[in-house]
């Protein structure tokens, strides 16, 4: 019995070859679309879901009292203070959750690094690939929080559109550094401390729930090292449409800054890793 | 297709691949044949352009991996000793998105697919989910995938480790029509029945060298007489035993189980046992295998 029917390999046969060729790195960044394309409702749901929550319980509910006994945030209602906050916080999340598991398994569990270094891709390509990927998604979920917070009367200016690109960049000065770090990891113990210890406590004391004037003096010095600051700062100037210049363009850039530097050691950890 | 010369792989102060040359030819299927960590998989890496080279040249398919990486690679499969598929999309998603990875068209892929699905004997399987799926099925699909391209090389390290007989039996019988079609394969294997089975030439590899290298006849020709006796006795006895015998045969070797008789009459040196009225458990007679070249080379059995 003749399980093949026609050969595999018809030599001579030639694939007409296509005038523009895919780049590698967007070759990477396809199969992570393609893996996308299992949870994409769910994942769409959640992004409406969490800022609809988060907006209505603390900043309407909650931000009514506050608003009823100190009249707002720095001049502006609670909700319109808080939800860029929360913006740049999720977008935070995501970037660091998204290069945590999913860079180490893509190492040591799935493989599917190795799957791609097979193929024609290279190191940088896969890396490449996989950012531009979280980049991709992080500008999806920012695009329907920009929209939930446009729907609660949060965003003030027409600035707020300059929010998305920079929500994207908060979520990669994360999501960038900590993917260096995930392609150094064997197990997922550290991912667990570093919730722990640095993104929830971020979450909580840079800026976001309330100024960080109201912090000690020291914790304010803290805060100001940190991207998540930056990114809420910025975030919200944008949304409130007082933008500050140069102020903002700092923040921008020492954002740019955590993205830049991250990559450089990306390439670094990556390589060696993987090219052995 | 494959060319090296004082290839040489080290990690640290460790050497992988101690100084080898070869070469592959079109259309043959070559084999390294060796036990586990005498270097095979770290060749194989630095044929398919994954580990660079640490000295020494290679060529693949007329190009430097160094600098031709991706060309080299979009014209080869690879089969790696550990399967890289992804357990949660679908075999036939597998497939596709790996023909994505060499920037096939869409169409091009989903035909290229069915074939090789209908290869592979997953067709049934197609809209299942890969991670259910048996071991032997695993492997075929990774195998698919390797050919999704159709590569002018393919390289398989270890195609049939951890697979059951019959898996074995069907994945050889693939790999050898692979073979007939013109493909050229390169395959390492701790097995010696695989070697004999698939490979046209291959090198015996122990230590990151080369011990000895030909046809699986030549090999066995060259350094085994053409039968083996086998004579087991009682735990202890092998080694006094062995000294009486060993004017029996031309070469014998004394295993933790048993004595092995180098001859090329392997009935007349057993009866000349019997007549030393010597009683052992069991004996067998068999033609010698390239197992017998390996313990001959090395003074160790394959799989240990």
């Amino acid at each position: 019995m003749s399980i093949v029917k026609s050969p595999i390999f018809e030599h001579g046969e030639v694939v007409t070859p296509r005038r523009v060729t895919t780049p590698m790195w967007l070759r990477a960044a396809l199969y992570w679309g393609y893996q996308y394309k299992r949870t994409w409702r769910s994942s769409i749901f959640t992004s409406f879901l969490i800022p609809v929550l988060y907006l209505t319980s603390m900043g309407v509910a909650l931000g009514s009292l506050i608003d009823k006994h100190s009249h707002g945030v720095a001049g502006v209602s609670y909700v319109s203070y808080l939800a860029p906050g929360l913006l740049a916080a999720t977008c935070m999340q995501i970037g660091a959750n998204d290069t945590m598991w999913p860079v180490m398994g893509a190492i040591k569990w799935m493989r599917t690094y190795l799957a791609m270094l097979a193929a024609p891709l290279d190191v940088y390509d896969v890396l490449l690939g996989h950012l531009a990927w979280v980049a991709a998604r992080i500008t999806i979920v920012v695009t329907i929080y920009l929209s939930v917070m446009a729907a609660f009367g949060t965003v003030h200016s027409p600035w707020g559109i300059c929010a998305l690109p920079a929500a994207v960049l908060v979520g990669m000065a994360f999501g960038v550094p900590m993917a260096a770090f995930s392609a150094t990891q064997d197990k997922d113990t550290a991912f667990i401390t570093i919730y722990r210890f640095v993104v929830i406590p971020l979450f909580l004391f840079s800026g976001t729930f309330f100024p960080i004037s109201q912090l000690p003096h020291l914790l304010q010095y803290l805060a100001y090292a940190t991207p998540l600051f930056h990114g809420v700062a910025l975030c919200r100037d944008l949304t409130l449409g007082q933008v500050h210049g140069w102020v903002d363009v700092g923040h921008a850039a020492y954002l740019a800054a955590w993205v830049g530097v991250g990559y450089l050691l990306c390439r670094r950890t990556f390589a060696k890793r993987l090219v052995v | 297709m494959v060319e090296a010369h004082g290839l040489v792989k080290r990690f640290g102060d460790f050497v992988a691949v101690d100084a080898v040359d070869f070469t592959i030819t079109k259309g043959e299927s070559f084999g390294f044949l060796g036990p586990n960590g005498a270097g095979k998989t770290s060749t194989m890496r630095m044929i398919s352009c994954i580990s660079p080279v640490t000295e020494g040249t290679l060529r693949v398919l007329g190009m430097d991996p160094a600098t031709e990486g991706a060309q080299i690679r979009a014209r080869m499969g690879l089969v790696p000793q550990e399967d890289s598929l992804d357990l949660d999309l679908t075999v036939l998603d597998n497939l596709m998105i790996y023909g994505r990875y060499f920037d096939m068209p869409k169409k091009v892929i989903r035909q290229r697919a069915d074939q090789l699905l209908d290869f592979a004997q997953l067709t049934e399987r197609a809209h299942d989910r890969v991670d259910p799926l048996s071991g032997g099925m695993k492997r075929r699909l990774t195998i698919a995938r390797a050919l999704i391209s159709d590569p002018d090389l393919l390289i398989l390290d270890e195609p049939t480790t951890g697979l059951d007989p019959q898996a074995r039996h069907l994945l050889w019988d693939r790999l050898y029509r692979l073979k007939q079609q013109g493909v050229t394969l390169v395959i390492t294997t701790h097995y010696m029945d695989e070697a004999e089975q698939l490979c046209d030439r291959l090198v015996v590899m122990d230590k990151g060298r080369f011990a000895a290298e030909g046809s699986p006849r030549q090999l066995i020709d060259q350094h085994a007489t053409k039968e083996v006796v086998e004579l087991r006795f009682r735990p202890g006895e092998h080694e006094s035993i062995a000294l009486r015998v060993a004017d029996l045969a031309e070469r014998h070797e004394v295993l933790p189980d048993r004595i092995l008789l180098y001859t090329d009459d392997g009935d007349a040196a057993l009866a000349e046992v019997t007549a030393m009225g010597l009683a052992p458990q069991s004996t067998l007679v068999r033609r010698s295998t390239l197992e017998d070249v390996f313990l001959r080379l090395t003074g160790r059995t394959l799989v240990d």
